[in-house]
Order: C-alpha cells, then sequence, then structure tokens
C-alpha cells in the first residue's frame, strides 16, 4: 500500500516534469490526493470496471497498468495504447479501466449504463466511477445518479473532494454542507471519508464495494482531499489560494502520513523508508528514458478509429493527407 | 410481405432484433407501458420484460449516456429520444462521449448503440415537436445518421443500424408514422446504410432530398412531368455516410440538381451536397445547385405549410433550374 503511494508520488513528479520539458502537452496532478486514489482502488477485484476522470494515477498503478505504458500514453510515443488521440488520461480493456472524457462528469451515466450491462446479464462485477466535486454542479452527476437510484445497478460514485475545480472552491460549487449528503436525496447511502488517510480509504471503499457487489443499492462516497499541486499544468494556483492553506493541507500529506504511521508502528525503519524511494525513482528514472528514447506515432494515426470502418467520404480524405505527406516528403527530400 | 405502416416497421424491426439478439435493449420516455407516444414500442415490454424494455426518468443525457454504457459492456440499446426536439438535452453525450468514444479510446471498447428520434414537421406540433436537427450531428465526426422515408426502409435501415458497430443516429419523420402504408418484406431485411435509393427517373433535373420531403418531390415530380419535364428523384436515405455515387451518376446525366429538406438552410446538409456538386461535378452543371429548405427561423406554429419545402416550392424550383 505504501509503495503505491510511493510510486504514484514518484511518477507523479515525472510526469509534470516532463511536461515542464516540453515532452508532454499537458498533465493534470495527482499530488495530495494518492491515498483517496490507492485506497479505494486497492478494494477493486481485477473483473470490476473503473472510469476514471483525468487525474486518478495511483488508481491506474494499482490496477496493474506498467508504468512504460503510463509513460508511452504521456509522451504519445509509437506504442501509446490510444495511438496518440488525446491527452494522457489512461484507459484500457486489459485493465478494465474506460478512459476518460474531458467534459467533467459525462463518464457518470455511461458509468450507470455499464454496471446495468452487469445487472442485466446477473454479473457480480462492480463499476467504480471517480469524479471530482465541481462535477457535482454539472446535470450529468445528477441524472446519472438518480438513474441509478431507480435502476440500481451495481456502481459506486466516488466523489474526489479536493476542494477546488481550478480555481473555485467548494463552498462556490454547492449550498450544501457535504457532497455526501447529496446521497440521500436520490434514497441512497453517502459517505464522507478523510481521503487522506489510505487505510480509511480502503476499508471504507472494501465494504461498500462488497455490499454493492452482493446486490446493494448504489452508494456515492466522498472523498475529502485536497490537491496539492496545480488543476493542471497549465494553471497557476497561487492566484486563488493562499500559501498559508496549501501549508495546512501539506501537514496532512497523505504520503507523509501514512509513513510516519508505518514507522510509528515499527512496520518500517527510517532507511526502509529511504531505500524504498531511491528504489522507487531509480525504477521510474529508467523507465522515463526508455520511454524517452522511443520515436512517436506516424501521421496517419489520426485517422484510425473514427468509425470500426471509414465512410466513404473519410476514406477520400486519408488519401488526400497521403499525397499531402508524400508532396512535403518530396519538398523536404 | 405484410403492409404495414412507418410506426409498425419500426415496431417489427425492434421485435425481430430483439428475438434474434438478446443483446438488444430499448430504452427511452414512455416506451414500456405507454409503447412509446408515437407507439413504435407497443408491445415490447410484454414480450421482453423490464430488463429489455426500460421506462427511463425523464431525462435525455442520462438515456444517452446508460446507451452508451451499455454499448460500451457488449449489449445492442436502441435509446428513444421522444422528439428530435429534445435530443439537446443529451447533445453533450452525444457529441462529447458517444461520437469520440471509439477514437478516445482507440477502439479498445465500442459504441453501438442506435438513438432513435423523431422529426420534421407537418403535424401542427410547433416549435420544440418539428425540428430537424441532423446538421448538429453530420458535423461531428463518430457519428453515423440515417433518415428513412418509407416503411421497408424503415426496418431495413434500423435492423442495419442495429447490427452496425458504431453510433447511429436514425431520424424518424413523424409525419409518415401513421399516414403510410406499404408492403415491407417479412422476417431478415436489411438496407446498407450509406446507399441512396433512385425514386423516380428522369432525365432533366435531379431532386436530392430525404425524409418526409421525398414526397413533396414526387408530388412536384409529377407536376411538372405535365409540362415535359423529366425528374429523377433521389432519396439518400443516409447522410453520414452518404452516397456520393449516385448524387454523381444523376448529376452527370441531368445537370441540374435541386437539393431539397425541412432543416433550416443555412449550414444545413444540403449546403455539404452543393458543396461537393461545385467541388466534383461543376463542369457537369447545365444550372446553377438550387436548395429548398426551411427558411432562417426558428420552427413556427402557424403557416407551417408555407415554411415547408412544400411541392409548390419545389415545382418553382425544378422550372427554375429547368429554364437554363
Amino acid at each position: 500500500m505504501y509503495r503505491l503511494l510511493v510510486l504514484t508520488r514518484v511518477l507523479d513528479r515525472y510526469l509534470l516534469r516532463l511536461q515542464r520539458m516540453g515532452k508532454a502537452a499537458l498533465y493534470a496532478e495527482a499530488m495530495g490526493e494518492e491515498a483517496a486514489m490507492v485506497g479505494s482502488a486497492l478494494a477493486l477485484h481485477p473483473e470490476d470496471v473503473v472510469f476514471p476522470s483525468y487525474r486518478e494515477l495511483g488508481v491506474f498503478l494499482v490496477r496493474g497498468v506498467p508504468v512504460s505504458e503510463i509513460l508511452d500514453r504521456q509522451l504519445n510515443t509509437v506504442d501509446d495504447p490510444l495511438k496518440g488521440h488525446e491527452f494522457a488520461v489512461f484507459g484500457d480493456r486489459r485493465f478494465n479501466i474506460v478512459p476518460a472524457p474531458t467534459p467533467v462528469s459525462t463518464q457518470i451515466p455511461m458509468a450507470v449504463g455499464y454496471a446495468l450491462a452487469f445487472k442485466i446479464r446477473g454479473e457480480r462485477r462492480l463499476v467504480v466511477t471517480y469524479f471530482g466535486d465541481g462535477a457535482t454542479s454539472k446535470g450529468d452527476f445528477h441524472e446519472g445518479i438518480n438513474f441509478a437510484s431507480v435502476f440500481k445497478p451495481p456502481i459506486v460514485f466516488i466523489c474526489m473532494n479536493n476542494q477546488y475545480a481550478i480555481s473555485t472552491h467548494v463552498s462556490r460549487q454547492t449550498g450544501s454542507a457535504t457532497i455526501a449528503q447529496k446521497a440521500i436525496a436520490y434514497g441512497l447511502s453517502g459517505y464522507r471519508v478523510d481521503g487522506n488517510d489510505v487505510i480509511a480509504m480502503y476499508l471504507v471503499s472494501r465494504s461498500v464495494f462488497e455490499e454493492v457487489r452482493d446486490g446493494g443499492d448504489p452508494v456515492l462516497i466522498e472523498a475529502v482531499t485536497y490537491r496539492l499541486g496545480a488543476h493542471t499544468t497549465s494553471d497557476d494556483p497561487k492566484r486563488y489560494r493562499s500559501e498559508e492553506e496549501v501549508q495546512q493541507w501539506m501537514k496532512k500529506d497523505p504520503v507523509d502520513r501514512m509513513r510516519a504511521y508505518l514507522i510509528a508502528k515499527n512496520v518500517i525503519g527510517e532507511e526502509d523508508d529511504r531505500s524504498l524511494w531511491s528504489e522507487v525513482e531509480a525504477f521510474v528514472s529508467a523507465e522515463v528514458e526508455r520511454a524517452l528514447a522511443k520515436p512517436g506515432l506516424e501521421p496517419e494515426v489520426i485517422f484510425e478509429d473514427v468509425y470500426a470502418e471509414p465512410t466513404p467520404q473519410l476514406r477520400e480524405q486519408i488519401e488526400e493527407f497521403r499525397q499531402q505527406l508524400r508532396t512535403e516528403r518530396v519538398m523536404r527530400g | 410481405m405484410t403492409v404495414l405502416t412507418f410506426a409498425k416497421a419500426i415496431n417489427e424491426a425492434l421485435r425481430y432484433e430483439m428475438r434474434r439478439d438478446e443483446r438488444v435493449v430499448v430504452l427511452g420516455e414512455d416506451v414500456g407501458v405507454n409503447g412509446g407516444v408515437f407507439r413504435c414500442t407497443e408491445g415490447l415490454l410484454v414480450e421482453f420484460g423490464p430488463m429489455r424494455v426500460m421506462d427511463t426518468p425523464l431525462s435525455e443525457s442520462a438515456i444517452i449516456g446508460v446507451a452508451l454504457g451499455l454499448a460500451a459492456n457488449g449489449m445492442r440499446p436502441v435509446a428513444e429520444i421522444q422528439f428530435s426536439d429534445f435530443i439537446f438535452g443529451g447533445f453533450e453525450q452525444l457529441v462529447s462521449n458517444v461520437a469520440k468514444f471509439r477514437y478516445r479510446n482507440a477502439g479498445h471498447f465500442t459504441a453501438p448503440l442506435v438513438v432513435r428520434a423523431p422529426v420534421g414537421g407537418g403535424v401542427r406540433g410547433g416549435m420544440y415537436h418539428s425540428q430537424s436537427p441532423e446538421s448538429y450531428f453530420t458535423n461531428t465526426a463518430g457519428l453515423k445518421v440515417v433518415v428513412p422515408s418509407t416503411p421497408s426502409d424503415a426496418k431495413g435501415l434500423l435492423i442495419s443500424a442495429i447490427r452496425d458497430d458504431d453510433p447511429v443516429i436514425f431520424l424518424e419523420p413523424k409525419r409518415l408514422y401513421h399516414s403510410l402504408k406499404e408492403d415491407v418484406p417479412d422476417g431478415e431485411y436489411t438496407v446498407p446504410i450509406g446507399k441512396a435509393r433512385l425514386v423516380r427517373e428522369g432525365e432533366d433535373v435531379t431532386v436530392i432530398t430525404y425524409g418526409a420531403t421525398v414526397y413533396d418531390a414526387l408530388a412536384a415530380a409529377e407536376e411538372v412531368e405535365k409540362e415535359g419535364i423529366s425528374v429523377e428523384v433521389i432519396d439518400l436515405r443516409s447522410l453520414i455516410p452518404y452516397d456520393w455515387e449516385a448524387i454523381s451518376r444523376s448529376v452527370r446525366k441531368t445537370g441540374r440538381p435541386v437539393i431539397v429538406h425541412e432543416a433550416q438552410k443555412t449550414s444545413g446538409f444540403g449546403a455539404e451536397i452543393a458543396a461537393t456538386i461545385a467541388e466534383r461535378e461543376i463542369y457537369s452543371l447545365e444550372a446553377p445547385v438550387i436548395r429548398v429548405t426551411g427558411y432562417d427561423t426558428p420552427y413556427p406554429l402557424v403557416h407551417e405549410h408555407l415554411y415547408l419545402p412544400n411541392k409548390d416550392r419545389i415545382v418553382n424550383a425544378i422550372r427554375r433550374s429547368a429554364a437554363h
């Protein structure tokens, strides 16, 4: 558990640096929210299906996604499993992760439908969808959870309440005292969890997931956490929040908390901890070097996967595009 | 063959596919107990039960989003939006999610769903029961857009749409639902998506249209026949993809294209056809391309017969074209 937190933190810092180096278009940091990601994802079964938003790096790592594939995605290398069609949001059928759409909350009704198919077929599998506090202001959150409250498919809604939707504080998103209480209006249960406590997140998720897999009603979990980094690499959080506030939350850093706990309980020593960090650092650093050495994607990928078979109109455009590429290559010699 | 109305043909297609393939499910507002406000889903709840015929909350975005989730997870959902005028509640799902789903995940998951919606005017339905929103969807990569105009095509195209591995927006001209009957092939019957139908052969002018205006175009063709103008009528049936071969073959023959649709003129689908004719067949033209369409106003409640591209307006356009 702790190792996954460390891996998430280290990889997150590398992904941020790669964007700063101009190697990737955009990155949405996970720092500060690792415990809510790792704790909930550890309670999933491999056959359960995840609908992330765009920040759940820790969830991907827990699901067993190799660091190399996350780097292939972020850097859009020739091995990018999603062929560079969108930003570095991971998704892959092999890991039962459905890639997220950027428009906030639109994955929620889709996740409900995915879970409904399990119910129709009588499969004992669970769907979990993640979204932020800002998403709870959108229609698709309400339409999705309302639909789920009627059809009762096996789904758990996890709101990563990291206090901010870009610059807007959660107090400007809703007049409700909590996100969790919104479940009550739909006749469902809502849990409010300290999202910076990885053990609490794991225990609540485990019992909720088990209950829902067994045919229980959908549940809303609010993980109260804090985005220590920026919204994305295009954002400057100094414009909207104070250094004091960030420092307050730094004291509750979920990775530090787990480390302090493990050391206090004598599960690991200071030395073990240092060697874990340097081992993870060395591993990620080597993966980054390998990924950076890979070539990029061929131009033709932009025409792939629009339809199962390209339409005649699209086929003509592909031909036109190839002609253009040939001309450019000739011109460049 | 059985004589069926357009609405019964839709019903027949759904029933046939649901019997054949247990992955096919129907969801929407009032589709179960009530059988749909146009009765297209009548009897399905009794035969297939509430897990496959789902009366949903009044929630267009959820209907489309849930249908996408079902499709991604191995089902073949057919979602009904009660009127295409209400589809905009689910517009973000269609445009941001459904249309881009295959592309966004590079084919790891796909979206084989159908969204059915009644379209078009002529039923005194006013602004919010009469619109023709097809261009919003033809301008969105990843969607297919189909508009049948006969009961047989309604059945054959809907079955093809359900079996298609990509999302299909299936627009049903509502004024045809109960006004039209014809022999429809029994049992297995499919019409390929992307193939136009040559409705009427002619030599002088080509009318390119789709949906309910096919009948106005035919009436106009009959009328000008008396004046010695021979009109060919093409029913596109499918807008994405569309059958350029059928259009170009006819335009090469007549040199005089007239494009007819109910949707408003500016940025309507006719503009796409006209532009492609200009790109590819300009030297075949004997007359300028003429469009007969709805006007650039919201759909009016009063005087809708004057707003619609009716027979008289089409006759007028054909005469103008033939005069060149």
